[in-house]
C-alpha cells in the first residue's frame, strides 16, 4: 500500500470539476486501502509535497497548470513518480495548435483551421486575412481558444460578422485562438487507458443533445442537457476507426497512463479527431469512467491501474 | 458511547447515477449546472476582488449588541426559543414587521403577514401557491436570478418587460398583456422589484406605479412587489410602494430583515389578500412548519433594544460612500462604450459594454486578474445580458471598489480595443438613449449618462450561441 498525494484544484478555470474528480480518487485510493493525502494545489503545493513525503502523486487536476506539464515539471523536480502523461505529451495535448499539427503530421485527420495569436491582429494586421480565412473555411467556423481545456470560450460563427466577437470570447482565455472548420455531425469521444500490453482504446462515448434541437457546445458540460451514449451506436467500422484513431492520437502526442480524444464524425461517415485530454475528467458524469465501466474496469479498478502505470513508469525510467 | 456510526456507503457508481436519474422530477431538468456556475464559483479565492455576491456589510454590526441579545434570549425565553412556532410567525416579530413597513409609509394588518424563512421562501411559497407547469409570470427584464429559478422550478413560463431608468415599461407591460391575452394567456401575477431593482439598479416612477396598480385593478391582475432594499436609499425622496398604493388588493408584498439587519437569520415576510395568504400559510406548513423561533426572537429582541433605524443609517452611510466610489471609478475606468445604471439606493449597479463584448467570457479574463463580477445573462431566460455585469458596491471596502474596477476596466479596454483592429475601425460611440438615470442630480455632468438596459429589439437579441 502506497501513501498517495491527491492534487486537484489548483486555480484553472475547470477548478470545480478538478475538485470532484479529486474528491472521487481519494474515495476510491482509500478502498484501495492506500493512505490518501489531499492536496489542493496552491501556493505551498511544492512545501506540502516536500513535508507529506508521497510515494506518488495522483494528478487530479483540469486545465492551466494540471494538464498543461507545469505540475507535471514539479513533480519531476522533486523526483516524485505521478499518474498520467509526462511533461512533453502535456505540453502538446494542452495546446490544441500544436497537437493538430502534430496530428496533420502524422496523418491522423483533424478538421482544417488557421491560428493566430493576439500579436498577429495587433501588430501584424492578421484582420486583413480574415475574409481569406472566411473563404477557406466556409461557414459555420468555430472559433476557440488554443488552450482551454472545457466548452469556455469555444463560440459558433455563422456569418461574417459573427467572427471579431468570437475572436474577442477566445481571446479571453488564451493568447492564441484557432480558426476551425465546424464538422457537423456526431460527437465522440474515446478513452485510452494503459494495459499491460500497451494503451487500449476504450469503448466510445456518443454526446447526444437531450431533445435534439442545434447543437451547443456549452449543452455537453450541462448536466441534464446530453446524454452519453455509451458504448456510441454507430455504422459499421466507424467504431474501430474511431479507437484506431485515438490511439494514434495517443502515441503521436506522447501520452502515458490515460486520455480522452474527443472526434467528429461527419455525414459521409469520416472522422476527424478534436483534440485529446491529457487528464479527462474523473466525475461521476464522466466519459472516462463511463467508458472504463462499459469495458468492465469499475472506478476503483480504472484509478489503480491508473496508479499501477505510474509506478510502472517510475521503475523503468 | 454510543456505537460506531456505520460506514458512509460508497460513491455512486454510474448505474446507480442512471437509476437515480430515472427518479428525478421533471422540473430538476431545468436546474442546470453549468461551466458559467463554475466559473463564478472562482470568486470565492481570497485574492479576488469580488462585485458577484449581493452581500450586506454584516462586520458593521457590533458584535457585543448581538452577545447581549443571545444572552437576553437564553437568560429570558431559552425553552421557547428552542421551540417550534405557529406557521405564520410569532406575535412580536410581526409588529417588528409592521414597525418597518410602517417606515416606508405602509401600514399592514399583522393578520394579512407571514414570516418566513427569508425573502427567498416568499417567492417559493408565492409561486407553488399560483403557478401550475405552463402558468404565465410576467416579470421584469433584467430580473433577480433567484427569483426567476425560483418560477422555473415550477415551469412556469416567464415573460420579462424590459425596463429603463424609470424601472418597468409599464406601457410594454400592457402591450404584452394585450399580446397574451390575444394568445389566451393570462398571467397569474407581475414579479418586480420597484426600488433600487436587482440587478439593474433602477427604481420604478411614481407615475408607472400608479399605472401599474391600475393596470393591477383592471385587469384584475396579481402583483408581487419584492421590496429588500427600499430603506437603503442614498438620495432623492421615497417613493411610495406598490403595496400602499393598492391597499393590498392585488399587490401581494415581499420584506425581508436581511438588507437592513442580517440575512443569516433568514427572516423574510409575505403580505398578501387573506384567501391567497391562507394557501401561502398552507405551502408553508408543508415546507417548513414554521420559521427558526430563535431567528424571530433575536429580530425582536434587537427592535425591543435597539435602534433599528440607526443601524440602518449607519448602513446608508457606508453603502452611500462605497456606490459613490464606485461610480467615480466606473467612470475614470470604463471606456466610453460603456454605460451603467446610477441606483439611488439599494446593492447593485448594472453595467452595459458594447454587444460585442460576452460577459461570461470577460468574466474569464478578469478572474486572471483577481476580479469578479456577475455575468449578466443569468438575470434573462431569453438570452439577452450577455453584454451586461451586475456589480455589487456593498461587499467591498472603497480602496478594494477603485482597485477591483481599475481591472475590469483594463479588460473591458483590452477588447474594446481588439475589436477595433479585427474591425479595422473604432467601435461607433452608442447612440444616447433618453432615459435618464434614476434619481439623477439636475446638472450633474455624470448623472447624465444614460442606462442602457438590454433590449428586445432586433439589434440587441442575441441567439443562444456556444
Amino acid at each position: 500500500m502506497s501513501r498517495v498525494a491527491v492534487l486537484a484544484g489548483g486555480s484553472s478555470l475547470e477548478r470545480q470539476v478538478s475538485l470532484r474528480s479529486g474528491a472521487r480518487v481519494e474515495d476510491a485510493l482509500e478502498r484501495l486501502g492506500h493512505e490518501v493525502v489531499a492536496i489542493d494545489a496552491g501556493t505551498d503545493l511544492v512545501r506540502r509535497l516536500r513535508d507529506e513525503r508521497p510515494d506518488v502523486a495522483f494528478v487530479a487536476m483540469h486545465g492551466r497548470d494540471g494538464e498543461d506539464g507545469t505540475v507535471q515539471e514539479l513533480l519531476e523536480i522533486l523526483g516524485i513518480p505521478y499518474t498520467g502523461s509526462g511533461v512533453p505529451a502535456c505540453v502538446r495535448a494542452m495546446d490544441k495548435v500544436l497537437t493538430k499539427h502534430l496530428l496533420m503530421e502524422a496523418g491522423v485527420p483533424t478538421p482544417s483551421f488557421f491560428a493566430f495569436n493576439q500579436t498577429a491582429f495587433r501588430a501584424l494586421g492578421a484582420a486583413d486575412a480574415l475574409p481569406a480565412i472566411e473563404e477557406r473555411l466556409e461557414f459555420p467556423i468555430v472559433v476557440k481558444p488554443s488552450s482551454q481545456g472545457s466548452a469556455l470560450g469555444i463560440k459558433f460563427a455563422r456569418t461574417a460578422a459573427d467572427v471579431p466577437s468570437a475572436l474577442v470570447a477566445a481571446f479571453s482565455y488564451d493568447a492564441k485562438v484557432l480558426l476551425e472548420r465546424h464538422v457537423r455531425g456526431r460527437d465522440l469521444a474515446v478513452s485510452v487507458l494503459h494495459g499491460d500490453g500497451g494503451p487500449v482504446a476504450l469503448p466510445v462515448v456518443e454526446a447526444v443533445p437531450v431533445g435534439g434541437g442545434e447543437y451547443d457546445f456549452q449543452a455537453r458540460y450541462e448536466i441534464g442537457r446530453t446524454e452519453f451514449v455509451c458504448p456510441a451506436d454507430l455504422p459499421d467500422g466507424a467504431t474501430e476507426r474511431a479507437q484506431e484513431l485515438a490511439l494514434r492520437t495517443y502515441e503521436r502526442l506522447g501520452c502515458y497512463g490515460f486520455a480522452r480524444i474527443d472526434l467528429m464524425l461527419d455525414e459521409s461517415g469520416d472522422l476527424f479527431v478534436l483534440e485529446a485530454n491529457p487528464i479527462p475528467g474523473l466525475t461521476e458524469t464522466s466519459l472516462l469512467p463511463q467508458a472504463a465501466e462499459e469495458a468492465g474496469v469499475d472506478f476503483d479498478e480504472l484509478v489503480g491501474r491508473i496508479l499501477d502505470s505510474a509506478f510502472a513508469r517510475a521503475t523503468t525510467q | 458511547m454510543s456505537p460506531q456510526p456505520p460506514k458512509p456507503p460508497e460513491r455512486s457508481t454510474r448505474r446507480d447515477l442512471e437509476r437515480y436519474a430515472g427518479l428525478f422530477s421533471a422540473r430538476t431538468r431545468v436546474m442546470t449546472s453549468s461551466a458559467t456556475r463554475d466559473l463564478m464559483a472562482m470568486s470565492d479565492r481570497p485574492e479576488v476582488i469580488s462585485f458577484a455576491g449581493g452581500l450586506p456589510d454584516t462586520s458593521s454590526f457590533p458584535s457585543e449588541k448581538f452577545a447581549a441579545m443571545t444572552a437576553r434570549i437564553a437568560e429570558e425565553s431559552c425553552a421557547r426559543a428552542l421551540q417550534y412556532g405557529p406557521t405564520e410567525g410569532l406575535p412580536e416579530t410581526k409588529r417588528c414587521i409592521a414597525d418597518v413597513m410602517a417606515a416606508e409609509e405602509m401600514s399592514v394588518d399583522l393578520d394579512d403577514v407571514i414570516v418566513t424563512t427569508g425573502g427567498q421562501q416568499v417567492l417559493d411559497l408565492v409561486t407553488k401557491t399560483l403557478i401550475d407547469p405552463g402558468d404565465t409570470i410576467v416579470a421584469e427584464g433584467p430580473s433577480y436570478p433567484g427569483a426567476l429559478n425560483a418560477f422555473q422550478a415550477y415551469q412556469a413560463n416567464v415573460v420579462q418587460i424590459d425596463m429603463d431608468a424609470d424601472g418597468m415599461r409599464v406601457d410594454m407591460l400592457e402591450e404584452t398583456l394585450d399580446r397574451l391575452e390575444g394568445e389566451g394567456v393570462r398571467p397569474k401575477f407581475v414579479y418586480t422589484v420597484p426600488s433600487f431593482q436587482n440587478p439593474g439598479g433602477v427604481t420604478m416612477s411614481l407615475p408607472r406605479r400608479r399605472r401599474l396598480v391600475e393596470v393591477a385593478r383592471e385587469r384584475e391582475l396579481l402583483v408581487l412587489e419584492d421590496n429588500p432594499y427600499g430603506l437603503l436609499r442614498y438620495e432623492g425622496d421615497p417613493a411610495p410602494t406598490l403595496y400602499s398604493l393598492d391597499g393590498g388588493v392585488y399587490v401581494m408584498y415581499l420584506g425581508t430583515f436581511s438588507k437592513i439587519f442580517s440575512p443569516g437569520l433568514r427572516l423574510g415576510w409575505v403580505v398578501a389578500p387573506p384567501p391567497v395568504l391562507t394557501r401561502i400559510n398552507l405551502g408553508k406548513q408543508q415546507a417548513d412548519l414554521c420559521t427558526s423561533t430563535l431567528s424571530q426572537l433575536l429580530v425582536q429582541a434587537y427592535f425591543e433594544r435597539h435602534d433599528w433605524r440607526s443601524y440602518v443609517d449607519t448602513l446608508t452611510g457606508i453603502y452611500r460612500s462605497r456606490r459613490d466610489t464606485m461610480l467615480a471609478a466606473l467612470a475614470e475606468h470604463f471606456p466610453p462604450q460603456a454605460e451603467w445604471t446610477r441606483p439611488g439606493g439599494g446593492l447593485f449597479i448594472w453595467a452595459t459594454l458594447p454587444e460585442f463584448i460576452d460577459t461570461g467570457d470577460l468574466l474569464a479574463r478578469a478572474l486572471r486578474d483577481d476580479v469578479a463580477f456577475v455575468p449578466g445573462e443569468g438575470a434573462f431566460l431569453d438570452g439577452r445580458g450577455r453584454n451586461s455585469m451586475r456589480l455589487n458596491f456593498s461587499g467591498a471596502s472603497e480602496d478594494r471598489i477603485r482597485e477591483g474596477i481599475r481591472r475590469i476596466g483594463e479588460v473591458v479596454k483590452e477588447q474594446v480595443d481588439l475589436y477595433g483592429t479585427l474591425t479595422g475601425q473604432a467601435p461607433a460611440q452608442p447612440p444616447r438613449h433618453d432615459a435618464v438615470a434614476d434619481a439623477a442630480a439636475e446638472g450633474d455632468a455624470e448623472s447624465a449618462r444614460v442606462v442602457e438596459l438590454p433590449r428586445r429589439s432586433d439589434g440587441s437579441r442575441r441567439a443562444r450561441r456556444s
